[in-house]
Parts: C-alpha cells; sequence; structure tokens
C-alpha cells in the first residue's frame, strides 16, 4: 500500500498584488463542468441545491456553492468546500453532461479598491458595477489566457483559468495591480 | 478593434472573445457522400467574398463558447445584425435596427451646432 | 538666469524654479515646465539639426506635436536614450542629455551639407531612377549608403529598463482635445451625469489658450480659466482627465487609443511608474476637440533656423516668456499672425515689418498695427532669405514684380492660416468635405458615433465653438444614457476676428526649378518637387506623394499636405477637392515600441504552459523543447552524456526495463452524452458503436476535404462518457472543429464537449516492467493481461487517489497511462519514479518518444502528415470504415485527385549505408544524375538513429511509395548523393508482440 499522494495546488505559497489590488490564490474547490438543457435545470438545481441561473453573465450562490452561467447550456459550478458535485448532479435524474474539472481550473482572488483596474489591464470587459455587478460572471479573455471572472463583492473577483495559464495569468494581474496603485 | 453583440449573451463583447467561422447559411448535405464532385466543390471550396455584406459565422469562443451567425459590411465593418445559428437569414431591409449596430450621429450634429 | 531670450515678468513659468541640461555637450539653464524648445530658444539657440536629405540647417519651426524640424536625441542614461523627440512635445527635467541628429562631425559644420549643393541631382523621383543599376550595387553598395546618409537618429543599442502599462477602460464620452471646445464639451458632458475622459497631448489643458492671450471666457482671462475649469473636472467623481496623453488613433467601433506619458518629464523616476501607459478606450460617444494647426509660407529659402510659426512665437512669448528674436519680422496670408507681432511689441521685441501677401487684410488688425507703430507691407512677398545657420535677413517684394527691399531680422513668424485637424476624424473613417470659401477640408460624413467641435469643425467664432461645445457635451452624455441636471452656460471673446488664410505656394516660391520652398520639412519636399511629379506623369495624388514624399516622414505632413496639395491641383489644372486627400492613418504621432508592447515581454510575452511535473522534471536536469506553448522535457542528460547518448540511452532502457514519460500535455476532451458514441462516428473514420465500455481505440479525424486532421486514442468510460485524447498542438483546434459540427451541422445529437486537458497528469510507463512498477501503487483494478488487455481504460485509485488507467502504448512495449488528477500529478509521478528507479528503469522526454514510436512506424499528425494527406496516404486504410454512411470526409475522400495512382505516400527508408542519418525535409529522387531540376518525388518526414536497431531509420512521403517497397531512391545533399532503400515502417518487433507484455 503507497503513500497518500499529496496535492500541490500551481499557485501554491504564492501572494501577490498592491495595497490596492491585492492577490491570493484561492484554496482547492471542487468544480463541474455542467451541460444540459432548460428541461433538466429544475431537477438539477435541486440536486445540487443551487439554483442554475438562466440569465446571461448571473451567477447563483448558496453557501460556499456556486452556479456561474458561462453558456446557453453551460455552468461552472464550484464548491468551495470541496464537496462531490459528480455525484450530486448525477443524482438529478435528469439529461445531462457533469465533467469533473476541479484540477483543470485555478482560481486567484482579486480585491481591493484598484480590482478591477488590475483586471483591466489584460481584459476588455467593462467592469464598472453597472454592468458588471456583484454576482456577475463572464468566460472572458485576460492577455493571452481565458479566464472566467466572477464578481463576490464590491472591490473583490474570482478569477478562474486553467492551471498551467496561472503563472502567467498571475504575473500580469501583478503588473495590473501594481498600476492600480497609481 | 470591434464591437461584436452576441445574441446568446446578449451583450456587445469585445472582438477578442470571439473568432470568426466564414460564412454562413453553407449547410453541409445531408447526403455529403452521394454529391457530385460539383456539388462537393460548391459545398466546400467555392466561396463570394463579396464587398459589401456578407453573411458569415462567428462564435463567441473566449464566451458563451456558442457559433452565431452575423451580416456584417464588409467595406465599413459595420454588423448590420447577429442572429443565433439555425435562424434563417434576416431580411435585411425589413429588419430593425440592432443595438449591435452603430448609429451615425450625422442627424445629432446638425443639434450640436 | 534661464537664457538671454527670457523677458522678465512674462511668461507662466516660475523664474526661482531651474533644472539644467545640456545640449551637445554645453550645459544650458531651463526654468521648470520647459520643453526642450523654449529652454533652447531662451538661450537663444535656433540651430538644432540638419534636414534629411540636404543636410540644411534647421531650426525649430513650431511650438507642438506637429514640428518638423526639431527632432533631437533625448536620454536620461545610457539605456534610457530615444532618438527623434520633438523639442517641441518633450519637456526638460534636471539632468536631461540632448543631442542634435544627422550631423557629422558637427552641428554648424556638417559635411552632408555638401548634399544641398548637389541638390539638382537630388530632385523628386531620384532614388527610383539613379539606383537602378546595376541590379549587384543596390544590396552592397546604395542601399547601405542611402540607409547611412539618410538615417534620422539612431536607435538604442540597450534592453529598454522602463516598464509600461495598459488598462482597458470604458466611458461615456471621451473628449479629446482640452482647448476651450473640448473643456466646454466635457465640462457640460460631466455636469450632465456622464463618465467622460478628457485627454490632451500637452503637460496642461488649455490649448490654444496657451499663446492665445486676447481670449476671455467666462470673465477670465482664456488660460486662466483653462486651468480652473481643468481643475475642476478633475476633481469630479466622474470624470478622468488626462494631460500628456495623446489619441494616437480611432479605430472601429469607437475604440480609441491613447498614449499618457507617465514619467518622461521627471528629474528622478519612481521605479514603480511606468514609464507610458496605454489606455484602450471603449467610448459611447467620442468628441474631437482637435483644433487647428498653423501652415506655414512656402517661398524661397523659407527654412533657416529663426523662422518659425506665428502662433509658436505667441506661445514662446506668453507661456515661456521667451523671445524667439531681438528683430523679428512676420510674414502672413492670415489676421492671426498680427497678433504676435501685437505681443512681441508689447513685450519690448522690435518688430520691423509685417509682410502681408494679401491686399486686404481684416482692418481691425491694421488699425491696431498703426495704433502700435509697426510697418505693413500689404500685397507684399518674402520673396528671399539670407542666413547662414540663423536667419540674418528677408527680401520683400511688390506681388507681381517691383522693387525689392531687405530687411534685417533675426526671426521671422509666418502664417498662412490654419488647417483643421480632422486626422482622428478621418481614422474614424468618416469623410471629409472640402469648403471652397475657407480652403479647408472639414468633417463631413460620419462613420462612427463622434462629434467634431471647434477648430477642428472649422468653427472659428469663440462663443460659436463654446456653444457648440456645450450642446455637444450634453448631447453626447444624454445619447449615452446620462440623466444629471446642471446645464453650463459660458461667454468668451477673443480679442479680434480673424480672416485670411492661403494654401500652396506664396509669390516667392516662384515657378524656378532651382529655388528650394519647402513645403515637407522632415522630408525636404519643395514646391517644385510636387510640379516635376506632375510633369513626369503623376496625376493622383497618392502618387505624387509617393514619389516626391511629400508628407510621408513621421509627421505625416501635418504642415504639408495642404500646400502639397494645393501645389499638385494648380499643377495638375484641377479643382483641389478632384485632387483629393492622401489618407489619415494611424498614429496621430510617432508612439513608443514600448507602449505598444506593453506588458507582452519576458515571462509575459507567452503563456509558458508547465505540467504538474515540471519542478521534478526541472530538478532532474531536463531539457525542455517548446510544443506550442507548452515546455516539454525533450530528454534527460546525465553527467556528461550530449543529447545524441542521452537518448540512445533512454531508448534502450524503455525497451530493455521500462521509463516513464509525462504525457500530461497531450489533449483531452471528455464527450458525454447519450449520442456521444453516434457523435463520435462522425468526427472519426473508425466506428465507435460496437467499442465497448472499458476498452480504447486509435482514431483518425479527417477535415471534410478528406484530409488528416488529427488522431489520437479514445477510451470509452461508459456508455454515454468517452475520454479522446488529442495531439498536445493540435487539442485547441480539435475542439473547435468538432464544436463546429457539433452546433452548426448536428445540432440535435444529445452529447457536450468538455476540455479535460489540464484536469490530468498523465504518467505513460513503458517497456517490460512496466507492469511490476505500478502494480503495487493501483487499487481496484486487475492488471492482468487477461482482464486488463492492451487498449484497456479502467477507473480505480493509484497512491490513494482517484485514477483513469490506460492500458496502452505508443512505444510498442507493454505500457500503460496513469491519469491522475493534476495537483496529484508531481506526487504520483514521484511514487512511480521510486519504483521504477531502483529497478533501473529510466525517465524519458520527447525525443525518445519520438524515436520508439517511428520504431514501430507510428505516425504524427503535423510532422508525418502536412495536411495533404489522406488516410489512405498515411498507410492507414484499416481505420477508415467502409460500412459507415457518413463521417467527416467520406466525400471528400472520393475526389478525383484523392483516388489517383501516383500520389504521395507515407513508407520507411532505410538508408544503404546503416550509420547514416537522413536530414529531415530531405527531397527524394528516383535518378539522382538527373540534370536539375531533377523531379521530386517527396521528401524525408522523419529520422532518428535508432540504438534499439543498430541503424538508422526514417519515413517519408514519396509518390507511388506504396509500390515501390524495396526499390532503391536517392537523396541528394549539398556534399553527397545517399542512396536509401524503400520499406515498410515498422523498423522494429514487426509482430508486435512486445505490447502484451
Amino acid at each position: 500500500m503507497a503513500d497518500q499522494a499529496i496535492r500541490k495546488a500551481p499557485l501554491a505559497g504564492l501572494r501577490g498584488g498592491s495595497h490596492a489590488a491585492i492577490l491570493t490564490p484561492a484554496a482547492p474547490a471542487s468544480r463541474i463542468s455542467l451541460r444540459a438543457g432548460k428541461d433538466a435545470v429544475p431537477a438539477l438545481s435541486a440536486a445540487l441545491g443551487v439554483t442554475l441561473p438562466l440569465r446571461p453573465k448571473t451567477s447563483a450562490s448558496s453557501g460556499k456553492r456556486h452556479a456561474l452561467w458561462l453558456g446557453p447550456d453551460e455552468w461552472l459550478v464550484i464548491d468551495e468546500d470541496d464537496a462531490d458535485l459528480m455525484a450530486a448532479a448525477g443524482s438529478s435524474g435528469a439529461l445531462h453532461s457533469a465533467v469533473d474539472v476541479s484540477h483543470r481550473n485555478t482560481a486567484i482572488i482579486v480585491s481591493g479598491p484598484g480590482a478591477e483596474v488590475a483586471i483591466n489591464s489584460g481584459c476588455p470587459q467593462d467592469l464598472s458595477l453597472g454592468l458588471f455587478p456583484v454576482g456577475a460572471c463572464s468566460r472572458t479573455i485576460f492577455g493571452k489566457a481565458e479566464i472566467v471572472l466572477l464578481r463576490t463583492a464590491e472591490d473583490t473577483f474570482r478569477l478562474e483559468c486553467w492551471r498551467s495559464f496561472a503563472p502567467f495569468v498571475f504575473g500580469l494581474l501583478s503588473e495590473g495591480a501594481e498600476d492600480a496603485a497609481h | 478593434m470591434l464591437l461584436i453583440y452576441c445574441p446568446y449573451c446578449e451583450e456587445e463583447r469585445s472582438e477578442l472573445e470571439f473568432r470568426n467561422g466564414g460564412d454562413a447559411h453553407i449547410a453541409r448535405p445531408t447526403n455529403i457522400a452521394e454529391i457530385s464532385d460539383e456539388e462537393f466543390e460548391a459545398y466546400f471550396f467555392l466561396r463570394d467574398n463579396p464587398k459589401g455584406v456578407i453573411f458569415e459565422r462567428w462564435r463567441h469562443i473566449h464566451g458563451c463558447g456558442r457559433f452565431f451567425n452575423a451580416a456584417r459590411d464588409t467595406v465599413s465593418d459595420r454588423f448590420l445584425t447577429t442572429y443565433k445559428a439555425g435562424e434563417p437569414k434576416p431580411d435585411l431591409d425589413a429588419e430593425p435596427k440592432t443595438s449591435a449596430e452603430v448609429e451615425t450621429y450625422e442627424a445629432l450634429e446638425g443639434a450640436a451646432q | 538666469m534661464s537664457g538671454v531670450n527670457r523677458i522678465s515678468g512674462a511668461g507662466r513659468l516660475t523664474p526661482a524654479r531651474t533644472a539644467r541640461f545640456t545640449f551637445d555637450g554645453r550645459t544650458l539653464t531651463a526654468l521648470e515646465g520647459d520643453t526642450v524648445a523654449s529652454a533652447l530658444i531662451a538661450n537663444d539657440i535656433h540651430l538644432v539639426g540638419r534636414s534629411f536629405k540636404y543636410h540644411r540647417p534647421r531650426g525649430i519651426l513650431s511650438a507642438g506635436a506637429e514640428e518638423p524640424n526639431a527632432l533631437l536625441d533625448v536620454s536620461r542614461d545610457a539605456a534610457r536614450r530615444q532618438p527623434n523627440v520633438r523639442a517641441t512635445v518633450q519637456e526638460v527635467f534636471d539632468g536631461m542629455k540632448v543631442s542634435s541628429q544627422n550631423r557629422w562631425p558637427s552641428l554648424a559644420f556638417d559635411v552632408g551639407g555638401f548634399n544641398d549643393l548637389l541638390s539638382p541631382f537630388f530632385a523628386a523621383g531620384f532614388y527610383y531612377k539613379t539606383f537602378m543599376w546595376p541590379k549587384a550595387a543596390w544590396h552592397r553598395l546604395y542601399e547601405p549608403f542611402i540607409r547611412r546618409a539618410a538615417g534620422l537618429g539612431v536607435a538604442p543599442t540597450e534592453p529598454d529598463p522602463d516598464h509600461y502599462a495598459s488598462r482597458y477602460v470604458h466611458c461615456d464620452v471621451l473628449v479629446v482635445g482640452a482647448g476651450v471646445a473640448g473643456l466646454a464639451a466635457a465640462l457640460a458632458a460631466a455636469k450632465a451625469g456622464a463618465k467622460v475622459i478628457l485627454c490632451d497631448e500637452q503637460p496642461e489643458v488649455g490649448g490654444a489658450l496657451h499663446h492665445d492671450t486676447g481670449t476671455v471666457v467666462d470673465g477670465k482671462p482664456g488660460y486662466a480659466w483653462a486651468q480652473e475649469t481643468g481643475k475642476a473636472l478633475a476633481g469630479m467623481e466622474n470624470v478622468t482627465v488626462l494631460p500628456r496623453t495623446t489619441a494616437f488613433g480611432y479605430y472601429n467601433h469607437n475604440f480609441v487609443g491613447l498614449v499618457e506619458r507617465v514619467t518622461d518629464h521627471l528629474a528622478a523616476v519612481d521605479k514603480t511608474l511606468p514609464r507610458e501607459r496605454l489606455w484602450q478606450v471603449r467610448a459611447k460617444k467620442v468628441i474631437l476637440a482637435n483644433g487647428a494647426i498653423e501652415r506655414h509660407m512656402v517661398f524661397a529659402n523659407n527654412d533657416r533656423p529663426g523662422i518659425m510659426l506665428a502662433s509658436a512665437g505667441r506661445t514662446y512669448l506668453n507661456h515661456f516668456g521667451v523671445a524667439v528674436g531681438k528683430q523679428v519680422g512676420i510674414y502672413t496670408a492670415h489676421d492671426s499672425a498680427y497678433e504676435a507681432a501685437f505681443d512681441l511689441k508689447k513685450a519690448g521685441v522690435a518688430v520691423p515689418v509685417i509682410v502681408d501677401c494679401r491686399e486686404r487684410p481684416g482692418d481691425a488688425v491694421l488699425e491696431k498695427a498703426r495704433h502700435l507703430g509697426i510697418e505693413v507691407l500689404k500685397g507684399h512677398s518674402v520673396v528671399n532669405t539670407t542666413g547662414k545657420l540663423r536667419i540674418a535677413s528677408i527680401t520683400v517684394a511688390r506681388n507681381g514684380g517691383g522693387g525689392a527691399r531687405k530687411i534685417a531680422v533675426d526671426a521671422l513668424l509666418v502664417s498662412a492660416g490654419w488647417t483643421p485637424s480632422v486626422h482622428l476624424f478621418s481614422q474614424s473613417r468618416g469623410k471629409v468635405k472640402f469648403d471652397a470659401a475657407t480652403e479647408r477640408f472639414l468633417p463631413g460624413t460620419y462613420a462612427q458615433d463622434c462629434l467634431s467641435i471647434g477648430a477642428c469643425n472649422g468653427t472659428d467664432d469663440l462663443q460659436a465653438t463654446i456653444d457648440e461645445a456645450l450642446a455637444a457635451g450634453e448631447l453626447a452624455a444624454r445619447a449615452a444614457g446620462a440623466e444629471g441636471g446642471a446645464q453650463v452656460a459660458l461667454t468668451g471673446q477673443n480679442a479680434f476676428e480673424w480672416t485670411g488664410g492661403m494654401i500652396g505656394a506664396a509669390e516667392g516660391a516662384g515657378p524656378d526649378t532651382t529655388v528650394k520652398a519647402f513645403i515637407d520639412f522632415q522630408h525636404d519636399v519643395c514646391a517644385k518637387d510636387i510640379r516635376l511629379a506632375v510633369r513626369e506623369g503623376m496625376h493622383s495624388v497618392e502618387h505624387i506623394k509617393r514619389f516626391t514624399t511629400n508628407g510621408m516622414a513621421s509627421d505625416q505632413g501635418k504642415l504639408s499636405n495642404m500646400h502639397g496639395l494645393a501645389i499638385a491641383a494648380e499643377a495638375l489644372g484641377k479643382g483641389i477637392p478632384e485632387v483629393g486627400l492622401t489618407t489619415f492613418r494611424q498614429p496621430y504621432t510617432p508612439i513608443t515600441f514600448g507602449a505598444i508592447v506593453n506588458h507582452s515581454r519576458g515571462s509575459l510575452f507567452d503563456p509558458a504552459r508547465k505540467t504538474p511535473m515540471h519542478a521534478w522534471e526541472e530538478a532532474q536536469g531536463a531539457e525542455f523543447e517548446d510544443v506550442g506553448n507548452w515546455k516539454r522535457a525533450w530528454f534527460y542528460p546525465k553527467a556528461g552524456e550530449d543529447m545524441h547518448e542521452a537518448v540512445a540511452r533512454e531508448c534502450r532502457t524503455v525497451r530493455e526495463v521500462a521509463g516513464v514519460f509525462d504525457a500530461s500535455t497531450l489533449g483531452k476532451i471528455e464527450v458525454v452524452g447519450p449520442d456521444a458514441a453516434k457523435f463520435l462516428n462522425l468526427m472519426y473514420t473508425n466506428a465507435w458503436d460496437n467499442l465497448k465500455p472499458g476498452r480504447c481505440r486509435y482514431g483518425i479525424m479527417l477535415r471534410d476535404d478528406g484530409f488528416v486532421y488529427d488522431d489520437g486514442v479514445v477510451g470509452r468510460l461508459a456508455e454515454d462518457r468517452f475520454h479522446v485524447t488529442t495531439t498536445t498542438g493540435g487539442a485547441p483546434r480539435v475542439l473547435q472543429h468538432m464544436e463546429d459540427y457539433l452546433q452548426t451541422e448536428f445540432p440535435d445529437l444529445k452529447v457536450w464537449l468538455t476540455s479535460t486537458t489540464e484536469q490530468w497528469a498523465v504518467i505513460a510507463v513503458q517497456g517490460p516492467k512496466a507492469r511490476e512498477i505500478i502494480a503495487p501503487l493501483v487499487e481496484g483494478i486487475d492488471l492482468s493481461n487477461e482482464a486488463f488487455p492492451h487498449m484497456s481504460v479502467a477507473e480505480g485509485r493509484i497512491c490513494g487517489v482517484p485514477t483513469r488507467l490506460f492500458r496502452m502504448s505508443f512505444t510498442g512495449e507493454l505500457g500503460f497511462e496513469v491519469n491522475v488528477p493534476a495537483d496529484y500529478g508531481q506526487a504520483v509521478w514521484e511514487a512511480i519514479w521510486g519504483r521504477a528507479e531502483p529497478m533501473g528503469a529510466c525517465a524519458y522526454g520527447t525525443e525518445t518518444m519520438h524515436v520508439l514510436r517511428a520504431e514501430k512506424g507510428y505516425i504524427i499528425v503535423g510532422q508525418d502528415t502536412d495536411g495533404t494527406l489522406t488516410p489512405h496516404d498515411a498507410a492507414l486504410s484499416w481505420a477508415v470504415s467502409k460500412k459507415k454512411p457518413d463521417f467527416v470526409g467520406i466525400r471528400g475522400l472520393k475526389r478525383p485527385d484523392l483516388v489517383k495512382d501516383g500520389r504521395k505516400q507515407l513508407v520507411g527508408l532505410l538508408t544503404k549505408d546503416p550509420k547514416v542519418v537522413l536530414e529531415e525535409g530531405a527531397q527524394i529522387v528516383a535518378d539522382p544524375n538527373e540534370p536539375k531540376p531533377m523531379t521530386m518525388l517527396g521528401h524525408v518526414t522523419s529520422s532518428y538513429w535508432s540504438s534499439n536497431c543498430g541503424r538508422s531509420i526514417a519515413m517519408a512521403v514519396v509518390a507511388g511509395g506504396q509500390a515501390r517497397l524495396g526499390q532503391t531512391l536517392y537523396v541528394p545533399m549539398a556534399d553527397r548523393t545517399i542512396a536509401v532503400e524503400v520499406s515498410d515502417m515498422v523498423f522494429f518487433d514487426k509482430e508486435g508482440g512486445r505490447l502484451h507484455g
């Protein structure tokens, strides 16, 4: 019987940013890429304990579980308590596709008064509160990396990216955070 | 840099989130294995490359991931309209302006003066 | 003292705050707020450079961004040096070093000035005609000579130590230009509640109010009103005021690029600050308040140092407190220049004459000139000037002939009137219209959501400008959705109403073909050059531009375009609108590469994608190779080994014991849904219905034209769930290809695709001892041949974490690919390595992987195929279903060219001399003695030394290759011809027994 393998997150131990925008790698979380038609939404929502949003650029949260609208039949479901989302979705009985992407994605928390500016160093979306309020989410682009943005508070974003892009994203965010401090 | 109205996200987004997918409304023949060389040529190879309005496919690849269609003026780069994949080709004369369209400001300019 | 020409009490700078800088080694004193130009003139320096072509002495012409002459080399230290800096824009900071350019050995005596004497040979189009022949001389002689002689400035040799920032920003209203019009518009928009950005290229707001001291706004002197208003705007929460910020490009859909110069004016630079900040603005509405640019007069020898624009003379006096000379003449076609004379006279500077080429100047200015005792010569022209390194006199004559009179001056202020700055409007693809009455191009048809106001819109009167600006600001704000309150009312008045203006050559430019009456100072284009171009048959303005290079310098003809156009129109006998303008292009003024490149350098140039095991590989001394953005372990050299030895050892070890390989970068797509098999049937040439859960199959993907697009092993995890693998480089495009067909051709299929490339770390364990290595670590999977044969997949656990374990092989050995959630990759790898190493196994890299697969004849899509090979060409006919009614590529495969005999086909090649390793890409011929050009049959696609075979092996595409087995062909190289024998592609373990352990 071998030793239990130890988990190593891609940005483990990193801290960065500026007084205007602090960068913190998020703790490991479980995530699924959830795909389903509209008719499956009520059953999946019940099974997951979070109402899958149907409007673009919106999310729904229940405790530490978040469902992000990414496309008309696509959600990113994140559980910060590392719960078994595959099993939860599987128990819905509805036609869907759930794929575990817990290790594909990693997240960086960007927080502070300059969070918007830091992210806008590489992201072309309008992140002003009017157009991107708390709870808004979107898949978009950040420099040469694809990201998923979720605004968790007026001055805080959760930024998800694929793990191998994380050092690039963290580096560019650091430069943006530095500029946001001026 | 273009702003493109995604009919699924119901919002204009930067060109950086999109990828062009070539001409729209070219259906893959359901009996493709049986078609003639000429029909295959027309389906796969021949395109018009018009100066003026083109119906083309775009994918919101770094957004909702959906393919959709657009009518774009290749001279001015103005988007006349965008619509979901599978929807019929719109009649542009009858089509009301969408928010994707850039208004010119000539009328307003007169007022400003 | 900050310069002999500084007039005490004049200007707005603080006399006590000085800064020292050097010009060509000479230390000079300036005041804080000076530009390099104002500081040089204050120190009585007008000569600042030599012209591009004739090396004529040149001075400072303007006080703004349009400057064509005063381009200098400015440095802070060795690495922070920038050539071609406009002296009229760059602010002085303490300790800066400034040097003149394009002169040798010195500015005052320049050998290149010889060109001026040879100028009859340097007429327009000279380069095109003279350096035609002999052809060979171009590279060796002409081009190097021309480049050395004509180059302006020297590029820095050290890397740029500064950093640059970039921001995407959205606003309701972007106002470009902070003169009266821009400020008023921004104020109106801001008060209406809009989110406003106001930018101006100058260090502070005010625009023309810097020089035009006669202006009163809101009951205050214009300049004071501007500063107050600027401050008030900057204090509003919904407004961003950006000084030192140039709107350099107006792009599609109201996307405007701004560059903010953050530190170039500071003596001590805070290292945390970016040198420049790029603002990528998306505005709902754009208001263009770019103002107008004064034109010079076109007459003989109009380029001597000391000749400058009248408004520049006013700026130096009224803002910087600097007199441009002691005896300042005026030559004008426009009333505005009179005000320069008035200001100078009042400041105690002698103004011997105002030469006005018009018969009827404005009454008000004439009256004022008389009142101040300044002589005005109406209907006269300046027909020549003298002065070697600075103007010494002007020769004035009555228009149409008559006695010439010489007047001593040490500076001459000129004005031919004002050109509305329609650059950004034009960049927005708006169409300009020609206003014949005022001889200027104005915004005509708008293409984007913008408005032009003030001088750039041809609005001359100040009150009209203000009213227009306020209306535009409010309108733009409302149109952008602002609903705020306060309306703004403002009054404004000019000291004088201005009339006049001319375009083209003045009297003094004459029809004479030797007179140098400059239009384009930066490219040394004269009036006569335009006429010559027309005589030589250039009738389109675009041709004239390129023949003469008028307007093609870095100032993009801000001063010269209208003059050149008028002269061309006259020579062509056409009206100006028929001749037409050339296109205005971005950038409006030159911008640095630093601002454009911005963050995209060093580690942020491109994402460097690393696998979860990268740190381990690095610690083991692996060499890496780039595959797409991935860094892949290439080989693991031991002490003293070169690449060849390391690869040979790794290849042998894998086949003799085992090897461990990082395959994490392989693309992975999870295909889930009840129609998953149906969908894969369409995407791949093979059939998938009959693949049982727990089993894998090698699949080939085509495009609809029948060519191989990608390949990979697909495992079926459940009835409705497949684990698809793709090539490393192909992962994104394969997913795009599959999504394309799924969404647009087969939207009714109930199946979804998810990229899982990065979810899984993949550890390939290959070789006779592979099973022995992993077995004790694995739980819940029977690894025996019977329970888990070649091409199987199962889910279980390894090292206590979940795994998708594949029994598969890209080496021809007994092999497993261990997929674990990526965060566990390194730990599981280390556990496997902990068992593998003591058994004598090795870690191997991509090079060994390539050799081992070639020994088995496994192709690599993209290396052995190039987008023109069908599966039949690649000897993969066995993988193409003959029963399926449809798959992508089914029809393409039947195209006449794709079923023809003699197509290039993939085969093996064995060199007759087993020690010779062919070069990949080398061409293959049948007859080595055939005269050139030889008939080329194909080329080598893969070639390696195989230590397992004890010889070289190669794969190649060869015309009709599969029918040539056993034939001898030849590979001609530069130094020899290599004979090869065509073979099949399996070089090792032809029976394939090793796969099964």
